[in-house]
């Protein structure tokens, strides 16, 4: 059953001079369970398209339905109640500077009308889920951007989410650090059934963990389909162009690891 | 050695007039903070509205206050209205509405500044975590703003204080002014008083800013890692 569907989803954006079209007529659906990957290079509506699954961005025309329900037709307070079972996390982290880690991580559950004592308590589950309880009193300052991270998404399961929105989530991690945070996403996804949709640009983020892919190119959906498919029979001229670049980049590493 | 005139400020109560004038400074600079704070942060968080007709005002108003050197101000307010309008203003009075205008300007754009330093995805995510537009202000944004704004405002206080020193252009008996009735007071028993007295004076702002710099600095060192 599709936990995320997106139908004919149009946004323009009014600009002084001219109309942009950042998506034109999506239709996608993300099925429970999945972990959903958006690639296309920047400027193809990735983020615009994310942005529509929580409604950060209304679309101009279309529906979103989360879970059957519109969320265009949601009251604002019913839409925020909504919000908290899609998590998301950010390129930049997001934290809260001046709280610390397990203070950051309490800030949902605290929002959502806990007591202070119980989410601190269940603030330590969750740092212990991302590995990252002996940091509970750090300042975000502290910490490094992969640990940042892993902050995020221990306060994004703080509100207990069902979805967990990824907006180039690994895009300011190194390739290490972003193995170690698609690893966790992955864990997640198996361990808690928390449906995960990726936005990046990064192939390589989608072959570790996406079960189907959507590859944008300028507003519109290019293609869709199981990963190895796209992968391995892509049929537009983005994925093709994307895959090319890929290769292209391989075979450079493998060049310079053969002197 | 040469005698550096400051036995003046031994004789009869002349420590404490001086005193006295620095409480007249610090009392005009002080009323005129908590005005400027008062209506400065309104102001500043109005001026972070996408409105043409609003930007254009503040803005008209902050360059009047840039453009404009302080006495001049002083002088309208204080001679101008009188002549215009027949307003008897009392010279402190005069002083703290010219402060305030001044800070005002000075405050809100401080704070405009603030607000607009705040990245957009700070918005974003508080507004993913379900949070409605009051708590996004009062929890995750102000608390931000804040931080960014103290060092900056404490910084204008002391120039504000120091900027008092112009005042006595209308009449207020502030701290300068009260060291130059002595001075001119102790001429001839005195000749070389100025060097004492100016050098008290300076010594007494310092003792007036520099605790307020000094603040700022360690907020600033306090809040930048943490």
């Amino acid at each position: 059953m599709p936990v995320i569907e997106l139908k004919n989803v149009t946004k323009i954006f009014d600009e002084k001079k001219s109309n942009i079209h950042a998506l034109s007529d999506i239709t996608l659906s993300v099925e429970e369970g999945e972990i959903f990957g958006v690639i296309g290079l920047s400027g193809a509506g990735k983020s615009t398209l994310v942005r529509c699954m929580n409604l950060l961005e209304k679309p101009t025309s279309g529906e979103v339905l989360v879970d059957g329900k519109n969320l265009i037709a949601l009251s604002n307070k019913d839409l925020r109640l909504m919000r908290r079972e899609i998590g998301m996390i950010f390129q930049h982290f997001n934290l809260l500077m001046q709280r610390n880690v397990r203070d950051n991580v309490c800030f949902p559950m605290e929002i959502a009308g806990m007591k202070r004592r119980e989410a601190r308590e269940k603030a330590m589950e969750y740092l212990e889920i991302v590995g990252l309880r002996e940091k509970a009193d750090a300042y975000p300052v502290q910490l490094s951007g992969g640990q940042k991270q892993r902050v995020a998404i221990a306060r994004t399961l703080a509100s207990n989410p069902r979805i967990i929105l990824c907006d180039e989530a690994t895009s300011a991690l190194d390739p290490q650090t972003t193995g170690t945070i698609l690893s966790l996403l992955k864990r997640i996804n198996k361990d808690y059934g928390i449906t995960v949709v990726v936005i990046t640009h990064e192939m390589r983020v989608v072959e570790e963990i996406c079960d189907r892919v959507a590859v944008l190119d300028q507003g519109t959906l290019a293609e869709i389909g199981p990963v190895k498919e796209v992968f391995h029979n892509p049929r537009s001229n983005a994925a093709k162009n994307l895959l090319l670049e890929r290769r292209i980049n391989q075979m450079g590493a493998n060049a310079a690891d053969g002197i | 050695m040469p005698n550096l005139g400051i036995e003046v400020l031994f004789k009869g109560s002349n420590m404490l007039r001086l005193l006295g004038g620095l409480w007249v400074s610090l009392r005009i600079s002080l009323i005129a903070v908590g005005f400027s704070i008062l209506l400065g942060i309104p102001l500043g968080i109005l001026m972070t509205v996408n409105s043409k007709i609003i930007k254009a005002f503040t803005r008209l108003y902050l360059e009047v206050v840039r453009v404009m050197p302080q006495m001049v101000l002083l002088f309208i307010v204080f001679f101008g209205t009188t002549r215009i309008f027949g307003w008897n203003l009392n010279a402190e009075i005069a002083s703290v509405i010219v402060f305030s205008f001044w800070g005002t300007a000075e405050m809100a754009d401080l704070v405009r500044g603030a607000f607009i330093s705040i990245p957009k995805h700070q918005y974003e995510s508080a507004r993913a975590l379900g949070m409605n537009s009051p708590a996004i202000f009062t929890v995750v944004i102000l608390p931000q703003t804040v931080r960014r704004l103290l060092p900056l405002s404490i910084n204008l206080v002391t120039r504000m204080i120091k900027t008092t020193s112009l005042v006595m252009m209308i009449g207020v008996v502030e701290v300068l002014k009260v060291g130059q009735q002595i001075i001119e007071a102790n001429r001839t028993s005195s000749p070389n008083a100025a060097f004492g007295v100016y050098g008290t004076v300076f010594l007494l702002y310092f003792i007036g800013c520099w605790p307020i710099s000094m603040l700022s600095k360690y907020l600033e060192k306090r809040w930048s890692n943490a």
